[in-house]
This record gives C-alpha cells, structure tokens and sequence, in this order.
C-alpha cells in the first residue's frame, strides 16, 4: 500500500483496519522528509526520534481500544507558532530562538487525545505576518508546484508539506487568509473556523481578536475530521465557545442541492485577474450543476476590510508582541548595557523588518491623539462588515468568492512593496474581521499551471455546512487529487 | 496622515525597537504608502455605529476562585537568558 | 492670603482571593520568589487570561459599599508599557468602561460637619510583580509572584482640603474593605497603597494648581507628613515666584522629605485599547441584589446597630467599628453574654494598651473572645478584683494561658469569707501601733496606711470595700 498515496482519514481507516502499523507510517512520512524537504523548507523542526516514540504508544494504545477515532494513528504537521511542550516553538523568529514552551497548547493537547503522531513543527512567516512565507527567519518555504515561487502565508510550511506529501494532514493559523491563502497557492483544502470555534490557548498571538488555528488537509473530509478534533470550548480561552458537534459521515455525503450561493460582486472587481475569475467562476457553475442557486449580491464594504484589517491587526500585534524583551525567554542582545538596551537591541536585532513594520504601524494607530482616528474607527467598521455578513446571510446559505487576486508569485516579487502584498489580502482579511467561517479549496488553475482556490464562506458555527459543501464539489470534481509534478 | 522622521523614532522608541537610517528612511516611505491608504477608511460613514471589540455575543466568562497551580519555579526560569537566586536577572533598573 | 490644599487619592489594594485575578495560581503572601507563578501569569507566549468571579464579586461590593453606580456591561483594556516587573509589556486593567463609579464616603470636615468625598471610579486591575536590586552582581531580579494579584484601584475626586479629611476617608475606606471581606489591607504587606494627588491654590481661587503625584507612602502617618511637607513646598515654590512642575514624587520617611522621580524620556503614552482576550462583563440587577444581600454588614451599619440596639456612646461605636479584628473580638465577646458597655471598656482600655504596648497589630492578635470573657465574667462577678483582671489578661494576651486556670493555680480569687479576714487584719492592727493610735487621736489620713498594709497582707484577694468597712469596725 503506498502511504503517501493516501488521504488522512484513508490512512486512519487502513491503520485501525491493521492493514498499515503507526510506526511504518510514521517513519515513511520521518524518511520522505529527510529526503526531500530540503527543497522545500516546509519544517523549522522535525520531532522524529519523539515521533517515532509516540508512534509505539499509538500503536498500542489503538489495539488496546484507548484510541478508535478517525485519525488515530495519523502523523501530523503543526504550524510553528502553536506551542508543544519541550519542543522548540519559534514563530519563524530570531526572537524566540532557543525557546522550549512549558507546556502544550490545548489544540495539540486534543490532537494527542485523538492518537494523532506530532511529525515536526512547520515555517510560517515571522509571528504569522506575511502572505509568502518569505519573512521567516528560517529562510522562505517554497511552492511545490513550482519551487521558484512562493508557498503563500503565513502557514505557507503547513500548506506546502500537505501538497508535497510531508505530512497526511496539518494545522495552520489563520488571521487575515493564512490558511486559506497558501491552501489556495499549494492547491490544497484549508478551514478558517468561526472565532471562537477553536481554542487559542498555546497559539502565539499576531491579533488576538483575529487569530484562529484551523486545519489544513488534501481533501475536505480530511479538514472536516482534524476540525472535529480540535474544535469546541476551552476553559482556559474565554473567548472560545460551546461548538456544535460535527457529524462527519453527515458532511462526507454533503450536498450542494438546494443551497442558495452568493457570489459577492466586489469580490470579482478590477483586481482579480483573469485566470482566477475564470477558475472561480467555473466553480460557481459546477455548484449550480450540483443543484445550488447561484446569484450575484453587491458587497461594498470589501473595500474598507483591508484598512480596517490592517489598523485592527497591528494594534493588537504591537501590543502582544512586547513580551519579547530578552528577559523572561528567547533571543538577548549580548552588547546590551543596560535595561533599555537589552530592550531595544534584543529587539531590533531579534524581529524581522515586516514585524517591526507592522509594530511601528500599530504603535502609531494606538499612540494619544491618533486612536479615535484609526482604531476606534476601525472597530466601527468591524461593527458594519459584520452587519454586512448577517445581512447576506439572510438571503444565502454560503458565499462563494476567489481566495487571492492571483496564484502564486515568484519569490522575492512581494516583499518589495509591503502596501501590495497587503491589497493582495483583500478577499480574505475580511472573513476575519467578521469572525465567520471560511473553507479554502482548490478549482482549477492557473495561466502558469499553478492552483487556483476559491472559498465558502459560511454563517458563524455553521462549519458542517462549509464543509458538506465542499465535500459535495469535491465529490464532482478533481482538483484536489492533483499533485504536484515534481512529488 | 503625513509622516516624517521625526514621528518614525517616536513610533521606534514608543516600541522599544531601533531602525538603522537606511531602515528607517524606507520605513517613512512605506508607513506613508501605507497610511495613505489606510486613511480611505474615512470615507466609511460610520456616524453613530457602536465599536464592535468582540465577534460574538460571548460575556461573563469566568473561573472559580480555587487554586489550580501547584508551586513551581524552575519550569518558568528555564526559557530565562538570565537568572539567579530564583529570579529573573536585568540590569540593574533606576527610577 | 490664605493658601489652600487640593487632594486626590488613588488608593490601590488587594483583594483577598485565593487566587490570582487570571490564573489558578495562589495569591499567598510570601514565598520563595516565582513560586506562585505560572505560564498565564508568567506571560509566556499563547497563554491566555480567564478572569476569577470573585474579583468581579469583590468589585461589586466594594462599589455598593461606597455608594457607587455599577457599570452594567463593562470590559477590560490592555495599558501597555515596558518593565521588567510586567511581563507581558502590558497590565489589564479598565479604562473605559470601570466596572463602579460616581459613589462617594462621607467625612467629617474642619468644622466636624459630614462632608462626601467623591468617588470617581473603582476599577479592576492586576498587580505586576517585585524588583528587587541585589548588590551582589550589580543586576535587578524579577519575581513574578505578586504579579497578577488582583488589584481593586480606587480614584476619589480632588476633595480633600486637610490630612485629616484623607486620613479619616482611608481608615474609612480601610474598614469597609476589610468589613465586607474584600481586602485584609494590611499596608506593610503593600495590600493597601495610597497616592495622593496634592495641589495648592489661593484660597477662594476656582482654579486648581499645578498637581504633583506622591508614591511610596506605607503607612497612614507617614501620608500625613508627606501631604504636610509637599504642600509647604508647594507653597514656598509659589511664594517665591516660582511654579509647580508636574512630576511623580516618591516619599522618604525617614528622611520627612520627597523628591522627584526621575522623568520618563517621553511623556507615558499607555496605548490603551480594549482587551480581545477577556470577553465583557454584563452585569444584572439580580446578581447586584446577591450581592447586596449577602454583603456583611457595614461599619456605619453596625455603628448605628451599637447604638440604637447595645446603648453604646458614639465614641465607643466608631473606635469598635474602625477595626475589623477589634469589631470580631467585640462581638464574639458579648456573645458570651458580657454587657457590651463592658466589653467595649476592656477592648478600648486593657487590649487596646496591651496592642499598643506590645506593638502588636490588632489582627496579628491571639486574644480569644472566650478568654477575654472568662476575665470579664470574673472580674464582674467580684472573683478577682480589677486590678488582677489586668494582670490576667495580660497573662492571657502575651501567653495564651487560660484565665480561669491561672487565677486557681496562683490563688488569685478574692477572700470572700469574713471569718479569714478578720484575723489578718488584726495582725495588721497589732503591727502598726503607731499609726493605729494616730488615727485613734484623729489623724484620718492614717487609716490609708493602715488599708495599704492590709491589703498588702490580703494579697490584694479581698474585696477592698469589705476590709474598709471591717477595719472600721475593729477601730472605731
């Protein structure tokens, strides 16, 4: 049986059939990223003398009956800004190099409930700011349709270690489009959960408000089991909430018939070229063969959500981000003289130029005299983009729109020009700031070969439906079977 | 919004973290592009609209007053640059 | 022209939880440093804080017992700054919408008329840890324990016009606290901590001055002389032509002097914004009336209940009710049946004096109710006389022994029988010829010495009133 032909729940299903040991499957997974992640850098870390470890107990603990779900057995890829206990968990930074977390963050705490197998830990961009995965201080994760272009971001390393079989199936984090974005440039499936659906306790803060962990997988199903896994309160995060069971043979024989879809025009403006529209719009159509009705609707705020995105993420960034002093853990200046200079040194050497940006940016929105202007009004218009999804979801079940303007660039061409690469985020910052749940999945591809993802974005806590739907497209069409050439 | 250097350091000191010139000059270019656009927001008529901090109509989350922790000391110095006597060790502070 | 002075005070303690405000970690005093510290309080990178229902219990209670409008839906907001003794660069806190506000306590002012002190604001907050210098290798060391400790900060109006108004707003202020069971404030523990905010103006003037903030004051006198000192300098400053800088000041004790702290380089700028992490408070006019309902009685209350109910005089009433230990031993005393006037004379009389003497603060004090009313119970009962029932309780304050043991195992009962008496003082008689015959030729100042040296005898056990009146029989 060749392992890394299948799917996460596949795998799950030979392993509990004992068609296939944790262990062999672990190590196949430990071997192939020996072999071949040097032409990615998906992973900042590889676990594999504790993988292998955790593999015995798996096995063991699956054929004493301690672990019967899905993904039991199922090796697993962690973004590296989710912190696992006595592993390093650097958020791609210098500043937190050397840092060992205490303790596990309640996601990888549920993935061990499950019998999942923790593989390594993946690149991302620095503290998650980025759409290329470029910013990382482990050097940039490349695209394995095309390793000459980008992975996307941040969760670029986890997207890019599905798509090139290095891992069965991942976790992300999603702020403003990080997982659906580089699921978009990898052609793979990525969920943003509702805000709230899954516990942020041990996820390393970019914007707290914005913040969702998510999964990352080659099919919807696959996405739909990992959701099951981790969703659902946590009493250590207060924003987390009671989530609606998820029932997934019921989202496997999902169904797109009688589903009212709205397309939102402004996501299909000026800005979208042409390959993507054509992709997405194909998409919208196979949804209506499947028996949706498809309509149009006008979204103009879309036009707000990057300013406001970008006011709201920042401040809260500048702020969360100030723990890292060079005292209590990670990087120190070694010059430093003095308390302010162990401050600033260790902090301007230990952050990359894209962080301190955002740092500097979030300071300024923040600072006296300026917070009414930037973010207090930024708060108000998250208060009308989030009237804008209730209002659409009065008439539709689901939203269907393009993830990103474009596939995936050349390395080196985003960085250039920060103000770009943060319009490119305009079609998904938004879901954020609404806090609504949104399903990256691939639909085609582009003028250059590269994939193409459209989203679903669905009511609050309303996951299954996304996630049905997705399935249903899946079921009728192929791009999420297409693998990378060179894989 | 119009930025200068001068407003640049500000904004370096208010976060503790320093630019060399080069970095800085780019920096005032960049946050002026940036905030450029950003100020479209302006247009967005948002006359009596309540500030929205949170998502979802979530309140009163709370924990019972009972001790969960165990003392514990070397697990949160271990990540420490510096420590001694149990402590965090800086430099030496001046009020 | 008269100069007059213009006082805010921002009083800060802490509550008694027995945990912190966002974690499970105890709020114990003491330790071995970063003992009672854990990843959430730590600050360590994906921690998040989930906020302790008694903080917003003990806010409430507060904010009814000084008369305050409890804000209905409120939240927390981050104020961000760097130090090394808060780990996170930032303290929640509340900015915008404080959980209480617009209350007041009433005082008496110059003249002795009731004047309110405006309440501002009471917010919560969480404590940040200790620095503390050591010599050795020259560095700072940072222990976290204290940090997330909740913190109620409570803002008075600029109402104050006279230390004594400030002093009798804390000890006011300090009971209420410690009444409703919300803070132990104990200042040397830094459980209870006052700023004040201190200006001068011409007396008559609508305008205030220029204010100057003063930290570091650990103990209610030393608030007093440092509101004396800063407000002569403050007007010596003006008087010569000279301006009031507005700076932190921090209080030297010792010394009776403060002194600027050093400046900031920047003005603070705390960037305040809304906390994501803590979702808001919505508070219901039933949860008030819990509140309300369960809340101990309060200090004007129970004043008002000593007079009307126990017949005590007003003086006794506020000294009983300005102590949380001194009201707990007074009431579980008369529990025992003693007579309250009594009770309240030996509290205010003997155990305040042993406090005192002893230098010991009433709520350290091991003096059990029970005892001081078995002393009580024997001296009213004329087992032993006054001044032994002094001796015995201070037996009893200092080492604990059990008052009635005691006055068995020393004889210490007075001699009640006649039939024993008689005979000592016939000896009494029989040694003191000289005196005898003087009061016998009229010198009545005589039977003094003679009473002194019978009692002397008597060992002081017998009723004093007793041996007068049989001395006079055997003489007269």
């Amino acid at each position: 049986m060749e392992i890394l032909e299948l799917d996460a729940l596949s795998l799950g299903a030979a392993i509990r059939a004992r068609k296939l040991g944790v262990r062999e499957v672990t190590e196949c997974y430990l071997n192939e990223i020996e072999a071949r992640d040097g032409a990615y850098h998906c992973y900042n870390t590889v676990c594999r003398a504790s993988a292998l470890a955790r593999a015995d107990e798996v096995q063991k603990g699956l054929d004493d009956g301690t672990y019967t779900g899905p993904l039991a057995g199922v090796p697993v890829g962690v973004k590296d800004n989710i912190c696992t206990k006595g592993i390093p968990t650097t958020c791609s930074s210098k500043i937190l190099s050397g840092f060992l977390p205490t303790y596990n963050a309640t996601v990888v705490e549920r993935l061990k409930d499950a019998g999942m197998v923790l593989l390594g830990k993946l690149n991302m961009d620095e503290f998650a700011m980025g759409s290329t995965t470029e910013t990382s201080f482990t050097g940039p994760t490349r695209n394995p349709w095309d390793t000459s272009r980008v992975p996307g971001g941040s969760s670029g390393g986890s997207a890019a270690a599905v798509a090139a079989r290095l891992a069965p199936i991942a976790l992300g984090s999603d702020t403003g489009g990080s997982i659906r974005q580089p699921a978009s440039f990898c052609g793979v499936s990525g969920l943003k959960p509702t805000y709230g659906a899954v516990s942020r306790y041990g996820l390393v803060a970019y914007a707290s408000s914005l913040d969702q962990i998510g999964p990352i997988g080659r099919t919807a199903a696959d996405c739909a089991a990992l959701f099951s896994v981790i969703q659902g309160k946590d009493s250590r995060d207060g924003t987390s909430m009671e989530t609606p069971s998820l029932e997934l043979a019921g989202v496997l024989e999902g169904t797109l018939q009688g589903k009212r879809v709205g397309l939102p025009a402004d996501y299909f403006g000026d800005g979208l070229s042409a390959d993507v529209r054509a992709a997405v719009e194909a998409a919208a159509e196979t949804c209506r063969s499947l028996g949706a009705t498809v309509e149009t609707f006008s979204l103009p705020i879309v036009k707000y959500a990057v300013p406001a995105y970008y006011i709201i993420a920042c401040a809260e960034a500048c702020s969360n981000l100030s723990r890292y002093d060079g005292i209590k853990y990670g990087y120190r200046a070694e010059q430093a003289e003095g308390l302010l200079d162990v401050y600033v040194r260790s902090r301007a050497e230990g952050f990359g130029m894209e962080v301190k940006r955002r740092i500097m940016l979030g300071n300024f929105v923040l600072s006296a005299g300026y917070y009414d202007a930037y973010y207090n009004k930024a708060l108000k218009a998250k208060k009308l983009i989030q009237q804008s999804f209730f209002d659409a979801f009065e008439r539709f079940d689901l939203l269907l729109g393009p993830v990103s303007p474009a596939t995936a660039p050349k390395l080196g061409e985003s960085l250039s020009d920060p103000l770009k690469m943060y319009l490119d985020d305009i079609y998904t910052v938004m879901i954020n700031i609404a806090g609504v749940p949104s399903m990256a999945l691939p639909c085609g591809f582009g003028e250059n070969g590269m994939p193409v993802g459209m989203q679903l974005i669905g009511k609050p806590f309303c996951e299954a439906e996304i996630l049905s739907a997705a399935a249903a497209f899946q079921r009728a069409t192929g791009f999420h079977r297409q693998f990378p050439q060179s894989v | 919004m119009q930025i200068d250097e001068k407003l640049v350091q500000y904004l370096e000191r208010l976060g503790r973290i320093a630019l060399s010139a080069d970095e800085r000059a780019a920096c005032e270019q960049d946050l002026q592009k940036i905030l450029d656009y950003i100020d479209t927001l302006e247009e967005l008529d948002t006359d009596g609209v309540e500030p929205a901090s949170h998502s979802f109509p979530v309140a009163n989350v709370l924990r019972e007053d009972e001790v969960t922790n165990a003392p514990r000391q070397n697990d949160m110095l271990k990540n420490a640059p510096d420590s001694r006597d149990g402590c965090f060790a800086v430099p030496k502070t001046v009020e | 022209m008269e100069w007059e002075v213009v006082m805010g005070l921002e009083v800060h303690t802490e509550l008694a939880t027995k945990t912190k405000i966002f974690c499970g970690c105890s709020t114990e005093f003491g330790g071995a440093p970063n003992t009672h510290v854990c990843e959430v309080c730590a600050g360590m990178p994906g921690t998040l804080p989930v906020l302790n229902r008694r903080v917003v219990e003990f806010a409430v209670r507060t904010g009814l017992a000084t008369n305050c409008a409890i804000t209905r839906k409120t939240k927390f907001d981050r104020k961000n700054y760097f130090y090394p003794d808060l780990p996170k660069a930032y303290q929640i806190s509340q900015l915008y919408l404080p959980i209480c506000r617009n209350g007041y306590i009433e005082v008496k002012d110059a003249a002795g008329a009731p004047k309110k002190i405006g309440i501002h604001e009471i917010h919560m907050e969480e404590d940040a840890g200790k620095l503390v210098h050591d010599a050795v290798s020259g560095c700072t060391l940072v222990d976290y324990n204290r940090c997330g400790v909740p913190l109620l900060e409570i803002v008075s109006e600029p109402d104050f016009r006279s230390a004594a108004e400030v002093i009798e707003y804390l000890e006011k202020l300090r009971a209420i606290l410690q009444f409703t069971g919300v803070s132990d404030c104990k200042m040397q523990e830094g459980s209870l901590r006052a700023d004040v905010n201190l200006s001068v103006r011409r007396a008559g003037s609508a305008e205030f001055g220029t204010r100057t903030e003063m930290k570091n004051l650990n103990s209610f006198r030393a608030i007093a002389r440092a509101i004396e000192y800063e407000a002569q300098r403050q007007i010596d400053v003006l008087e010569d032509g000279g301006t009031v800088v507005q700076e932190t000041r921090r209080w030297d004790d010792d010394r009776g002097v403060s002194y600027a702290m050093r400046s900031k380089e920047d003005a603070q700028d705390y960037k305040y914004f809304p906390e994501p992490d803590l979702p808001p408070l919505e508070i219901s006019d039933a949860y008030i009336e819990k509140v309300r309902a369960e809340m101990p009685e309060l200090p004007d209350a129970k004043r008002r209940r000593y007079v009307e109910e126990l017949g005590l005089p007003e003086y006794d009433t506020s000294i009983l009710t300005g102590d949380l230990a001194l009201m707990r031993l007074f009431e579980a005393t008369i529990s025992y049946g003693e007579s309250p006037k009594a009770v309240a004379n030996w509290i205010m009389g003997e155990v305040m004096k042993l406090l005192n003497d002893t230098g010991t603060a009433a709520e350290d004090m091991t003096l059990s109710p029970a005892a001081l009313a078995a002393v009580i119970r024997m001296v009213q009962s004329e087992k032993i006389n006054r001044g032994t029932g002094k001796t015995v309780l201070e037996k009893v304050f200092c080492e604990g022994v059990d008052p009635e043991e005691y006055v068995e195992a020393h004889n210490l009962a007075q001699i009640t029988d006649l039939s024993a008496i008689r005979p000592v003082l016939e000896d009494v008689i029989a040694q003191n010829e000289k005196s005898v015959s003087e009061y016998k030729a009229g010198k009545t100042q005589a039977m003094g010495y003679i009473m002194g040296q019978a009692m002397r005898a008597l060992k002081g056990k017998a009723p004093a009133k007793e041996v007068q009146r049989l001395l006079h029989e055997l003489l007269d």
